[in-house]
């Protein structure tokens, strides 16, 4: 059993590095093969020849395709992602200064599609084909269809300058941002830490509205798949045996069919945080939210090539993770999955 | 609709195979209209449709040129939904930029599928370190957020909706591998590709007659599911820039330059998010009814 154990790790390990590995094939041809020319990104269109030749020759790029890839492979397994044509500096300390922000937006994100969707998608499902289950349909049917940056500028147009109850974009008031040591570069616990309640206050009023944005995405995605999954289990047989047992209907649907769907609704969970990287994105552009997707985002207006790449790779990387994650901790929880 | 039409229909006992796929596309379209959702999701598909064809005859002013004189000015008047800051009329330009959204839905899905049933059906044909080779490559794919992987597409290709359109399908495409290859991998030991075989065919034109029409179906499903989530990404890529070029209009980019003035004229990036809410709404309600009948296990029940 025990090695029935180290061969199921084995296969996980070696599925998750050639996954890595096709990710990094991708990122590879994308900012070598296309047409996006990182010389010219670099020493501009009015360079000679020989600055332009002797750009490639310090780039690696007049080295065969085959050797540049095991170059460039080579660099980012030790953490090289290369320099940031725009700052200079390395990409991969540039990384990790924005990713703090993006986690705090995600994670608050991802707690609110829980607090919300879980019950709604449980509500949904005990009141099958009623008024209530359209409702909620609904509510998640407008979450997968509206454009994110679009309601994001809505939010700000109804909550920041009409009622006035939130502040703007950013993650705190103008002014305030450079008041506060980073520690761990959250900004609710970094305010926290200084002791400033303040400006605790401040950091998550300016959160709430891009993470609610992010909650509701997140809700839309987590109701849908908790009522069929409860549904799944509401058809069962051991929920009838209760019923017939004369179980309160609250405890049938909480403790009984959650408890069996508690390990498939982890993996849902897991994977609304992980869109939620791409959700941050465009919200992260529009709320100026200094994180990982606005880094993106401001690179490819830089035409920073280099920095969009090792953005790219950062969230494909956080993306295989999450699901390495999920599928172990699937496989650990759930004894039918061993 | 005649009753002896209907008849034939419904027949029990159909004597031809178009007669029995006439009768279950006739008892989908009866679920599926049965279904109100479903049906807004259509109208608002037709209403689409009717805006790209009919732009000239609905739009009531140019949408690419402009009035400086009338800049900024609020809906009402001549002009319904107010104008923008080049003074052109949002109405005009919301209706010319349904011919884009459908444009790169179209090229989108005509590039995309193509792309995933060849490699797809190519994987589950050949099987060996081919299969292996490209399900990773599939896989690869897949393990970038879509919106991510189409900005670093659209970065490096540069803007433009050619390129819009590209880095999306090649977004677009892994799933559909994915479906052809598990389609494949069902009929490649049946009887008639063994025939075929027998027969002396190649390969190449068992895959491409014999192996890829049976993917068609369920394919042509899955892409039309996607739909939804196409027109929110290449209205996100407009938004950032990356669509395209102006002054042609495109609802993504209509949002982000009315960006600068939305606290006083609110309009101007108001009018075209609700036209890409709702033409991805519909898409989205479409798609809903269309699982509820073709795989009522999948859908609202399961």
């Amino acid at each position: 059993m025990i090695s029935g154990r180290v061969q199921s790790i084995l296969r996980t390990s070696l599925s998750v590095a050639t996954t890595l590995l096709g990710l990094l094939l991708v990122t590879f041809v994308i900012s070598r093969l296309l047409p996006a020319d990182p010389v010219l990104a670099i020493v501009g269109d009015h360079a000679s020849e020989s600055t332009i030749a002797k750009a490639r020759h310090d780039l690696g790029l007049d080295k065969p395709i085959l050797t540049q890839f095991a170059i460039y492979l080579g660099n980012v397994a030790t953490g090289d992602l290369g320099k940031s044509v725009r700052t200079g500096r390395p990409i991969l300390r540039e990384l990790a200064h924005v990713f703090p922000a993006t986690l705090e937006l995600a994670t608050l994100g991802t707690l609110i599609g829980v607090v919300f969707g879980i019950p709604l998608g449980v509500l949904a499902a005990t009141r099958k084909d009623t008024m209530i289950d359209h409702l909620i349909r609904l509510i998640g049917l407008i979450g997968y269809s509206v454009p994110i940056f679009w309601l994001g500028l809505m939010g700000l147009l109804v909550f920041y300058a009409k009622l006035d109850l939130l502040p703007g974009p950013g993650r705190l008031d103008f002014g305030y941002e450079e008041m506060v040591v980073p520690v761990t570069g959250l900004m609710t616990i970094d305010t926290l830490l200084a002791g400033d309640v303040a400006l605790f206050g401040n950091a998550l009023a300016h959160l709430i509205l891009p993470a609610s944005l992010l909650g509701y995405f997140s809700l839309a995605y987590i109701s849908r798949m908790t009522r069929s999954l409860m549904l799944g289990q509401l058809r069962q047989e051991y929920i009838l045996t209760a019923r017939v047992k004369g179980v309160s209907e609250a405890r049938i649907v909480w403790k009984h069919a959650m408890g069996n769907i508690l390990v498939p609704l982890l993996t849902v969970v897991a994977l609304s945080y992980g869109n939620l990287l791409e959700g941050s994105v465009l919200t992260e552009t529009v709320f100026s939210w200094r994180g990982l997707g606005l880094y993106i985002t401001d690179s490819i207006f830089g035409q920073d090539l280099p920095a969009v790449m090792g953005g790219t790779i950062a969230v494909g990387a956080i993306f295989i993770v999450i699901n390495m994650l999920t599928d172990v901790a699937y496989r650990v929880l759930d004894p039918r999955a061993r | 609709m005649p009753p002896s039409w209907r008849r034939w229909l419904l027949s029990d006992a159909p004597t031809s195979r178009r007669q029995a796929r006439a009768a279950r596309a006739y008892l989908g379209w009866i679920a599926f209209s049965r279904n109100p959702l479903a049906m807004l999701g259509l109208v608002i598909f037709l209403a689409l449709l009717a805006s790209a064809l009919f732009a000239p005859a609905l739009a009531p002013l140019d949408p690419v040129s402009g009035d400086l004189a009338n800049r900024l000015l609020a809906p009402g008047g001549e002009y319904w939904l107010g104008t923008d800051q080049q003074g052109r009329d949002i109405w005009s330009r919301i209706i010319y930029g349904s011919r884009t959204t459908l444009l790169i839905v179209f090229m989108v899905a005509v590039t995309a599928a193509p792309i995933g049933i060849v490699i797809g059906a190519s994987a589950g044909y050949l099987g060996g370190w081919v299969e292996t080779v490209l399900m990773r490559l599939t896989d690869a794919f897949l393990a970038f957020p879509k919106l991510v992987l189409a900005l670093a597409f659209a970065a490096a290709l540069g803007s433009g909706i050619e390129n819009a359109i590209l880095a999306i399908a090649l977004t677009a495409w892994p799933p559909y591998a994915r479906i052809a290859r598990a389609e494949t991998l069902a009929v490649r030991g049946t009887d008639y590709v063994a025939a075929a075989k027998l027969n002396g065919a190649s390969d190449l034109r068992i895959v491409l007659g014999h192996i890829m029409p049976m993917c068609l179906p369920s394919l042509i499903v899955r892409v039309s599911l996607d739909m939804a989530g196409v027109i929110l990404i290449a209205a996100g890529l407009g938004f950032l820039g990356l669509g395209v070029a102006p002054p042609q209009p495109e609802w993504g980019s209509m949002v982000s330059e009315g960006r600068s003035q939305i606290l006083e004229q609110w309009w101007v990036c108001t009018y075209p998010g609700v036209a890409i809410f709702l033409v991805s709404l519909g898409f989205n309600l479409i798609g809903d009814g269309l699982r509820d009948v073709l795989d009522p296990r999948e859908g609202r029940d399961g």
